[in-house]
């Protein structure tokens, strides 16, 4: 019997169906990918929702080209075996067309950035729905997302006046040069993705692992040493550690933590016994108290 | 393990964010990030306790004003249950989050101030909860420290709030009441000494111990058809696939259905989920089905079993919540969307307005507005395939898009 009884089950059987109001409600849809294991997993469910059909909609990277290169690597392997279309847009471009400013000094970053390139695109391709893999337990500001969650002409979020959405209904109904973020796992927790994962056996990122890397320390956080990308003074010496990273967004806002967990297993047993917040490793929440709720209403995702 | 999806209701000030915070902080939920922030936080404004509404208190209007204005999404667990708690605003203006929260909860807890008793807005939430029927309900007297947890407050309140359960509608609805405090930790997850004279369980206790399966009303399987799965490929090339969520009931192989609106008959021939496939789809899951006979259906045709129809109508009455600032009125035409199935639809009349407070109803009402709650009849330009939202949750409830706005402006439990 297929059965609706345990958490992940029930999870998966509504993530499904938020799949499928998609596909049915609207015109453009497109998945917008990461490389993260959030949205990995939203790729996976895709996947199984339209089967035996191909998944009806494209992929979309915002590559900030400050992605760690594992991830872009998997981004393509994953695309490859499973016969999906993939859109890459780059933040690069956009600053090169003067769009948008580099940030510079110690905390510079591309993360907010990539907002301006994620908007330009989705005017390019006219794309009506994006869906994401933000999760509700995340951030206090993403507690308060709708799963269809409207945004006007210029991409942005108006939190107080939000749709209500109830029991499985989901209102679809847009104007012309709206679109609406979706997101089919609002209500996972950070621990469901990886049972999730470890259950379906998918794969992701090799940096998901404890792996050897050259690192330092700042604000108590765990940085990749890489120089490229991510600002370093002199004083700020680099050390190898064994490390992985909990989430994933670019080198230059995503920390490390020290682990030894190097299978599913135990990564899932790790997040298990953690008393450290998810994003408490994502250095672009630290700006300040509200920074998620700016840079949502900005269009961010 | 099992996820449990709880609604709150209290009014301003009863203390419901820091009950959620309280709960959360004792069961070792908060992560230490999120545990300094509100240390820190609470220092700067002076206070000499840890205010555990800034756990939940997301947005930054909130924050400054101190109130919650939106639904948040709670989530925490224990060995036994995983909870995603719908914080919902308590103010008179915010019913429509309230039923927002209620509608996705298999229970629910109404908050009441010890020292201010059942008021207006206690009356406002139960029959809310009672509208929406949420099978488990906790009536949950806060601040209790404020009264010297006396016991005479205590039941006064509950007396109070027993002579309100004599009006309600739905009367199997199960209610406990339980004496807390959230600020101080008192019955919220541990039991506590200060209240010798209760005998019951804390509020968790008592949220471990309820059983899902007891809560979901269970009825007939209705199979509204989302999506048709047509791969056209060569190892699939005659596949006609029927994606959707099962309701109410369990559909088997070889179950005799009838699809509506064309009332072919058929038989389930397979049931799908990814690449396996199944004898039985239980409810809630989202399977894909297809059928011996090759038939049209169409996303929001209804697959049911031959000898369980549902009312195939162009009109029904309706109980209606209305969530818009544009007043609904006799003559106006609205998209009703009920669950995948969406038709026009024309406001026939509004029967008479209920007062929420339990003071009666009012007859010849000529609009309704903002968080109105009425019984209303509507024309529909084609029939829907409905049951009463007293036996059907799902297949009894229905949401009103304005096509002006696209917005979502009322909600309605079929009568």
């Amino acid at each position: 019997m297929k059965k609706d009884t345990s958490n992940i089950n029930s999870l998966e059987n509504e993530a499904i169906y938020i799949m499928r109001e998609v596909a049915a409600q609207f015109e453009r849809p497109v998945l917008l990918f990461s490389g993260g294991k959030d949205s990995i997993t939203l790729v996976r469910l895709a996947v199984k929702a339209f089967y035996p059909a191909k998944v009806p909609f494209p992929l979309m990277h915002i590559d900030t080209g400050h992605n760690f290169p594992e991830t872009i690597e998997f981004r393509d392997r994953l695309v490859e075996e499973l016969g999906l279309e993939l859109i890459v847009r780059n933040v690069q471009d956009s600053i090169d067309e003067g769009k948008v400013k580099e940030e510079t000094g110690r905390y510079a970053s591309r993360n907010q950035l990539q907002t301006t390139t994620l908007l330009d695109a989705i005017e390019e391709f006219k794309f009506d729905a994006c869906i994401g893999g933000a999760r509700r337990d995340e951030e206090k500001a993403r507690a308060k997302e709708r799963i269809f969650s409207v945004r006007d002409d210029f991409g942005q979020w108006d939190e107080k006046n939000q749709r209500p959405e109830l029991f499985d209904m989901l209102n679809g109904q847009i104007d012309l040069g709206q679109n609406v973020r979706v997101f089919p796992i609002s209500n996972w927790t950070e621990l469901d993705v990886w049972s999730y994962i470890e259950k379906e056996k998918i794969e992701i990122p090799s940096i998901y692992f404890a792996h050897k890397r050259k690192v330092f320390l700042r604000d108590g956080m765990i940085w990749s040493a890489d120089d490229e990308v991510v600002y370093r003074d002199d004083h700020e010496e680099v050390v190898e550690e064994l490390v992985r990273f909990r989430t994933v967004g670019d080198m230059s806002c995503t920390a490390a933590v020290l682990s030894e967990a190097t299978t599913i297993s135990k990564v899932v047993e790790e997040i298990r016994e953690s008393t450290i917040s998810e994003r408490g490793a994502r250095i672009d929440d630290k700006r300040s108290e509200a920074a998620m709720e700016k840079r949502k209403q900005q269009g961010y995702f | 393990m099992e996820v449990l999806k709880i609604a709150t209701a209290g009014s301003v000030d009863d203390g419901k964010s820091t009950l959620i915070g309280r709960i959360l902080y004792d069961t070792k939920s908060l992560t230490t990030d999120k545990l300094e922030a509100i240390e820190k936080t609470s220092k700067q404004r002076g206070y000499d306790y840890l205010d555990f509404s800034l756990a939940t208190d997301g947005l930054v209007a909130e924050r400054e004003q101190g109130i919650t204005i939106d639904v948040a999404h709670i989530y925490f667990s224990t060995n036994k249950k995983s909870y995603i708690i719908a914080d919902t605003p308590g103010h008179v203006e915010y019913t429509r989050n309230m039923v927002t929260g209620a509608s996705t909860s298999q229970a629910s807890i109404i908050l009441i101030d010890a020292r201010k008793g059942v008021i207006e807005q206690t009356n406002r939430h139960f029959f809310i909860n009672n509208l929406l029927r949420i099978k488990d309900v906790v009536v949950a007297i806060n601040k209790m420290d404020l009264v010297d947890y006396s016991e005479e407050v205590y039941n006064k309140i509950k007396a109070d709030f027993e002579e309100l359960m004599s009006k309600r509608d739905y009367q199997d609805q199960k209610i406990t009441f339980i004496p807390v405090s959230a600020l101080k930790g008192d019955n919220v997850v541990h039991k506590s000494e200060n209240t010798p004279w209760y005998k019951g369980e804390a509020l968790l206790e008592h949220l471990e111990q309820l059983d899902k399966a007891d809560i979901y009303n269970v009825g007939t399987p209705r199979f509204p058809v989302q999506y048709v799965i047509r791969p056209k490929t060569e190892d699939f090339h005659d596949f006609r696939g029927y994606a959707g969520k099962v309701y109410g009931g369990n559909l088997s192989v070889g179950d005799d259905v009838i699809v509506l609106p064309s009332k072919t008959r058929s038989k389930i021939k397979d049931i799908y989920f990814y690449n396996e496939k199944y004898e039985t789809a239980s409810r809630r899951s989202s399977v894909t089905i297809t059928l011996e006979d090759d038939i049209n259906v169409s996303r929001g045709d209804m697959i049911v079993k031959e000898n369980d129809l549902p009312t195939i109508d162009k009109q029904f009455t309706a109980n209606v919540c209305w969530m818009d600032a544009e007043h609904l009125k006799p003559g106006t035409k609205y998209v009703v969307q009920h669950g995948v199935n969406k038709v026009l639809a024309k406001v026939d009349r509004i029967n008479y307005k209920i007062h929420p407070d339990y003071s009666g109803v009012e007859n010849n009402v000529t609009e309704l507005k903002v968080n109105d709650i009425a019984s209303v009849t509507f024309k529909l330009n084609k029939p829907i395939f409905y049951d009463q939202f007293k036996n059907h949750r799902t297949n009894g409830s229905f949401i009103l898009i304005d096509s002006q706005s696209n917005n979502t402006v009322g909600a309605g439990f079929i009568q």
